[in-house]
């Protein structure tokens, strides 16, 4: 597609030709960006889907034990156990830079020291089963954080290498053949004029040496002929 | 800003977010969609860090998880309800993966 609307002017010629330069380097710049994204997103996508599995199977199996426990006990029972946790999660954030995304990394705390002291209630009027299904989430909670941190990078990841992925794609298939385009459009354009003012002189100079050449025989002529009107 | 104190809720069936209230985290039962709904986009204003969705309320709040997947917060995970596993969490890392790939390039 050539760029009909450009002005063939050698200033809109080194203009493009800064800009094409340019082009080419962020497209370059660009490309190892989304490579090693995609190096980095690999690796959280491949531990995201371990550590999925690994989360969903373990939920799993607490349910199961939960819900035995709410068959050997009553809902009110089991509601007022758990209603008051001893325990409680404080977390925090930080931001990790990958290639420019910000990625969050989560710290938490909770306010006993002992992490696995969880049972809110006393263990004469509950199931065993109770038992095992708090301790089986206590178990997988570290898990259930890693799993957010690695989900929210990649969902992140990913957004960032398609945004990345189209820039390229964009420079490479449109922007730097359009410039290309136009570059070879204005220097032929230009290359034209030059061309077609040389003839432009060519024929000019043509033209006026006829005319002297004219002159000179129409003064030879008269020159001539009042020579033989005087020999007669 | 690190300092600053998250919130990590679990939102889901009465049954499957129980046992959470146990480790300390802010339940909140949801039995409808529609409550889920609203539940999720006040928790999404409230400095809430990572919230906890159940499948089965995933399923239809499909619009509303993908508006949040490019905010840095909350990060929406899903985890599968007391009737089991769905398949709709690993199906998003699927999806992640052609988003940024383009096709599925680690099958299974």
């Amino acid at each position: 597609m050539p760029a009909i609307n450009v002005n063939p002017t050698r200033q809109e010629l080194t203009r493009l030709k800064t800009r094409l330069r340019t082009s080419i380097r962020g497209h370059k710049l660009l490309k190892d960006k989304r490579d090693e994204l995609m190096k980095q997103f690999l690796d959280v996508v491949r531990e995201n889907r371990a550590l999925r599995k690994k989360v969903e199977d373990a939920l799993m199996a607490a349910h199961g034990s939960f819900t035995v426990a709410s068959a050997l006990m009553s809902t009110e029972m089991l509601k007022q156990s758990l209603m008051y946790p001893k325990q409680s999660v404080e977390l925090t954030m930080d931001f990790q830079n990958i290639m420019s995304v910000n990625v969050p990394q989560y710290h938490f705390k909770t306010r006993t020291a002992d992490a696995g002291d969880v049972y809110p209630y006393g263990f004469a009027a509950t199931s065993g089963a109770l038992d095992d299904a708090v301790d089986a989430l206590s178990g997988v909670f570290q898990d259930m954080l890693r799993l957010a941190e690695m989900e929210k990078t990649a969902q992140l990841l990913a957004e960032e290498i398609e945004k990345t992925r189209r820039r390229v794609n964009a420079l490479e298939y449109v922007k730097i053949p359009q410039m290309q385009e136009s570059i070879k459009y204005i220097s032929m354009k230009l290359d034209e004029n030059e061309r077609s003012n040389t003839i432009r002189l060519m024929k000019v100079k043509d033209m006026l040496l006829k005319e002297a050449i004219e002159e000179k025989r129409e003064a030879d002529q008269e020159a001539m002929t009042a020579f033989r009107e005087e020999e007669l | 800003m690190s300092n600053e104190k998250y919130r990590i809720a679990v939102l889901g069936d009465q049954d499957s977010v129980l046992g959470f209230k146990a480790l300390g985290l802010d339940v909140y039962p949801a039995e409808t969609v529609e409550a889920a709904r609203v539940t999720l986009h006040r928790l999404a204003r409230e400095n809430t860090a990572i919230i906890y969705l159940t499948e089965e309320l995933a399923a239809g709040l499909e619009h509303e998880i993908a508006r949040y997947k490019d905010a840095l917060t909350p990060a929406i995970i899903l985890i599968p309800g007391k009737s089991g596993s769905l398949g709709i969490g690993m199906a998003n890392v699927k999806k992640s993966v052609e988003r940024a790939v383009g096709a599925d390039i680690l099958g299974g």
